[in-house]
């Protein structure tokens, strides 16, 4: 495939003697979403991690826009910045406002002009609905709309890739809806995606791909439509059949 | 209704208890009272051991009759709940409240009524009480040491400009704002450090500007002719290496007459001190021993293991030596390693290495604060694009000294604290001028006001720090 946006070979992660990741191969063309999927402890954490290098791998190649992931990679900075993440966690700024979490990165990172990043940060936080909470701090922001402003803070930076680690894993029920929604439409609007879930119902609507992992190894990877419907590991079919 | 039962209090008949139970705390803290104030004993009449214990007896029963549980006066819970809840917490209120009344008549006596401050000599301080005129006739030399007495509006005028440039933070507009970091933390320094050697210390001053003046012509004018790229680095480091071999290789002193204009008299630092030594030296050490201790801090979570084992290195070195010794070496020891022209001030040499070695407990009360901070914070910031160093300046460090404030502050006030220890190489602050004072064969025997004196003005100090300290706390607080 010649448009694949990341490209992951032969990788393998070692934290100590554990193996994390067994030869994980994984190809994704831009524009594509893809829900990774799979029990606790399977990996996939680890392995969005690494595609922005906050992990390091030991051996395989890891390719994000053209650039190869290696130790002496000179400019992972620059890497980084095409690759937004948002984490289980949150992870805001506690000592910024939301508004300055947003803007933090593209005036000291992109070197955008103050007024320009913070016109463009109060366009990203309407797009997820709370422009209106922008001078607030994280503190006093729910679970739900703190993970909003991670994720326009993530776009603040442009990115051509979205990474999302288990975004609403530590969120209540009915906040779940509200990050959903701002997912589902920065899907819709053409983004690169790999999504860490167990959301099934949001694969189900956005996913063009969904992969299965298990013990560091991709199991099953299909369209979205077959993978639901014909499972075809046992693995998968039982895990399918837990989590539906 | 119930009875009532003098030994059982309770809510029912809850006035007939408050009114015995006050009346008898009254009479006890009364007889205290008495006896501490005007020596009357209206217990006399009994034997001494009982006359002794009976403000307590008397008390405590009186505290036991108005202890009772939701009475629905506010004023009668809160003391009940706070120095009141049983027999016991009753025993130890009464025994403070006692302590205090007992120790206000002797305490005021030696510090007012009985004390001296009229006249010149030793002979005015003729009660028992404290003699005032000691600290009155030598206040200028625990202000100023032996500053020579005509010369010490210098340190007067210093102080007071350094304090009012100081206090430009509070009347900065907005727009200034965003640069008041960067004036604290760099201009600021550099124009005390300015007002201390030029104006403090004295002496021949432009002398000392001729070749700073001659550097900087002779780069501004090879400076056209450097590319622009490079011009950023060229006037970062020419003037000041011009500046350098002209004062040390080329001694033009003899040839150039230019810059010998005789200044303020030059007052060597030997006769600083005082109180406006103890400041000198404290707000050095505080602004030198920070950035270096964040820099060790961060050093020693550097994933570089050169950096990581100088910084451990020089943190346990430093923390590991007394002061006193640290203070010793930096005099005596250290000039002989220095090549024989090279001459740095004592002071200097002193400033330096208290700044060095409370930069190692600084270093490790931030270290403890970059601990504090979860790794998803690291996670944010470098998924963002974020380099090392944008990282820690905007991510991290903020989050990191907003948590180790107090921490922070706890080193400093043991820095102000440990300044007294200058003594060692003879440099006499408020402390060591005490110490020289109370030696005067005219002045023997007046040591405990002087170091009363000194412990009034330190904690003074200290907790204007902590209080500031505490301010600042709250002023970054962004939780909930």
């Amino acid at each position: 495939m010649s448009n694949s946006i990341i490209k992951i070979e032969n990788m393998n992660k070692w934290f100590g003697d554990f193996q994390v990741l067994k030869d994980i191969n994984l190809e994704v063309e831009a524009n594509k979403k893809i829900v990774v999927c799979g029990p606790s402890g399977s990996g996939k954490s680890t392995l969005i991690r690494c595609i922005n290098r906050l992990e390091e791998h030991q051996k395989g190649k890891i390719i994000v826009d053209g650039n190869e992931l290696t130790e002496d990679t000179k400019d992972i900075e620059s890497i980084r910045a095409n690759v937004g993440m948002v984490f289980q966690q949150f992870n805001l700024f506690p000592h910024l406002s939301i508004l300055d979490n947003c803007t933090l990165a593209p005036i000291w990172v992109k070197k955008m002009p103050k007024k320009e990043a913070e016109e463009l940060a109060l366009k990203q936080l309407k797009q997820v609905q709370i422009d209106d909470q922008a001078n607030k701090f994280p503190g006093q922001l729910s679970g739900g709309q703190q993970q909003r402003c991670a994720i326009a803070r993530a776009l603040c930076m442009q990115p051509k890739i979205m990474l999302f680690d288990e975004p609403t894993s530590a969120l209540d029920p009915e906040m779940i809806k509200e990050v959903l929604d701002a997912m589902v439409n920065l899907a819709k609007a053409g983004m690169t995606m790999i999504v860490v879930t167990h959301e099934m119902g949001f694969a189900k609507e956005v996913a063009d791909e969904v992969i299965f992992m298990d013990e560091g190894m991709i199991v099953e990877r299909a369209e979205t439509k077959e993978f639901f419907a014909s499972p075809k590991s046992d693995r998968t079919k039982l895990f399918l059949s837990q989590i539906l | 209704m119930n009875k009532f039962n003098l030994l059982k209090p309770d809510s029912s008949n809850l006035y007939k208890y408050i009114y015995t139970g006050s009346f008898l705390f009254f009479i006890s803290t009364l007889d205290v009272f008495l006896n501490s104030f005007f020596a009357i004993n209206i217990t006399s009449f009994l034997p001494n051991f009982i006359s002794f214990i009976l403000p307590l007896v008397l008390g405590l029963f009186g505290l036991y009759l108005i202890r009772i549980e939701f009475s629905g006066i506010k004023s009668l819970d809160l003391l009940n709940k706070n120095i009141n809840t049983n027999n016991f917490n009753a025993f130890l209120s009464l025994i403070i409240i006692f302590v205090v009344i007992k120790s206000i008549p002797p305490v005021m006596s030696w510090f007012i009524l009985d004390a001296n401050i009229t006249g010149d000599t030793k002979d005015a301080c003729t009660g028992t009480g404290a003699c005032w005129t000691y600290i009155k006739i030598w206040l200028r030399r625990f202000i100023y040491g032996m500053y020579p007495n005509a010369e010490q509006w210098r340190i007067n005028l210093s102080f007071i400009s350094l304090l009012a440039l100081g206090s430009v933070g509070y009347f900065a507009t907005e727009k200034l704002k965003k640069y008041l970091t960067l004036y604290y933390v760099v201009i600021y320094p550099f124009i005390a450090f300015l007002f201390i050697f030029f104006f403090i210390s004295g002496g021949p001053v432009f002398f000392e500007f001729s070749y700073g003046i001659i550097a900087f012509s002779i780069s501004l004018i090879i400076g056209f002719f450097i590319p622009k790229k490079f011009k950023t680095w060229y006037f970062l480091l020419i003037p000041i290496i011009l500046y350098i071999s002209l004062k040390y290789f080329f001694f033009y002193e003899e040839s150039i007459d230019l810059g010998k204009l005789n200044g303020l008299n030059w007052v060597e630092t030997g006769a600083w001190g005082g109180l406006s030594l103890t400041f000198i030296v404290s707000f050095f050490c505080l602004i030198f021993c920070f950035p270096v201790g964040m820099f060790l801090a961060l050093g020693r979570r550097s994933e570089m293991p050169t950096i990581r084992y100088i910084s451990i290195g020089f943190i346990e070195f430093w923390r590991g030596v007394p002061l006193i010794t640290v203070l010793f070496m930096s005099s005596v020891m250290f000039p002989m390693f220095l090549p024989e022209d090279f001459f740095m001030d004592k002071l200097v040499r002193v400033i330096i290495a208290i700044s060095l070695f409370e930069a190692a407990y600084v270093a490790e009360v931030i270290r403890g604060g970059l601990q504090a901070l979860p790794r998803g914070q690291y996670d944010a910031a470098k998924s963002l694009g974020m380099d090392y160093w944008k990282m820690h300046i905007l991510v991290i460090l903020p989050q990191a000294l907003k948590l180790v404030i107090p921490g922070i502050a706890n080193t400093f006030l043991a820095l102000v604290k440990d300044t007294p220890l200058i003594f060692v190489v003879g440099l006499l602050e408020l402390v060591g001028m005490l110490n020289l004072a109370k030696t005067n064969p005219e002045w023997l025997g007046y040591a405990m006001e002087g170091y009363v004196f000194a412990a009034i003005i330190f904690w003074i100090i200290c907790y204007a720090m902590s209080k500031y300290s505490y301010n600042l706390e709250l002023k970054y607080k962004t939780e909930r």
